[in-house]
């Protein structure tokens, strides 16, 4: 268990969320693949915190600001797909092409 | 290869795997209970890192909040969901989109030297060691972090409550 480990784990989730922020239709999944590839980075940090600079803990302080975003992000967007259900009765990301030219 | 190896793949296993669930699965509430595993896995390997705090914060914030938000999301938006209709006709691009970003990291994983300290890792640094810096050097950007909360709390109220000409 070696740093190389924690970052191709890291690669390998981020390029998982990546796939599904492009491939899913739903909007809610589309959320869901962006908490993973933000838990990806979360784990960039935390393993380069132990690895890199094991006596100090500047990749935790970093986790923990991306994890208080992430948490604002999460619940924002939610809000926002409940109303656009209730507007468009769909949350289809294929859909709502409202702002589209 | 020791315990803590064995340990290391199986979590990682489960993380990847969890992740492969949300964006294959064919049900959208599968896809949320992939995800609370995927979370619960990142939460262990914070542990195998020596990063207690997080993995309790990880296991208190996604494994709790965010994932029934998430579920409780599902819930009030049920689309018609018929198999097949849960993906995009671009599915093949963004598999190739994926697998291109996907070697672009390893590669980028592999050609930098790390310098890793030498020497015993040691057993982390704990919570008080933690908090310590969180409160003094990083007091500021930690206010601010209370406030895009409350910011977003509120924002978050008012979307989904709807304006003033609805009501």
């Amino acid at each position: 268990m070696t740093l190389i480990h924690f970052l191709v784990l890291g690669a390998f989730l981020f390029a998982t969320g990546v796939y599904g922020v492009l491939a899913r239709r739903n909007a809610v999944i589309v959320l869901m693949s962006i908490e993973l590839m933000l838990n990806a980075v979360n784990l960039n940090l935390v393993a380069f915190a132990r690895y890199l600079r094991p006596g100090e803990v500047v990749g935790q302080i970093f986790a923990i600001f991306v994890i208080t975003v992430a948490a604002a992000e999460v619940g924002l967007a939610l809000a926002i797909i409940i109303r656009l259900y209730r507007n468009r009765a769909s949350v289809s990301v294929d859909e709502l092409d409202l702002m589209k030219w | 290869m020791s315990g803590v190896d064995i340990l290391f793949f199986l979590l990682a296993a489960a993380c990847f795997g969890g992740g492969l669930g949300v964006v294959m699965s064919k049900d959208v509430v599968h896809s949320a209970l992939f995800l609370l595993l995927s979370l619960i896995a990142v939460a262990g390997l914070f542990l195998l890192a020596f990063a207690e705090f997080l993995a309790l914060v990880q296991v208190l914030i996604y494994g709790g909040a965010v994932t029934l938000l998430l579920l409780f999301a599902l819930m009030l938006t049920r689309m018609r969901d018929f198999p097949g209709r849960l993906d995009n006709p671009q599915r093949p691009l963004s598999l190739i989109v994926a697998v291109a970003v996907l070697l672009f990291l390893l590669a980028t994983v592999i050609i930098t030297p790390w310098v890793s300290p030498s020497g015993e890792l040691g057993e982390g640094v704990g919570l008080a060691a933690l908090a310590q810096p969180l409160f003094t050097n990083w007091v500021v950007p930690f206010e601010v972090a209370s406030l895009v909360l409350l910011v977003a709390l509120i924002g978050a109220l008012i979307i989904a409550r709807g304006g003033d000409r609805e009501r």
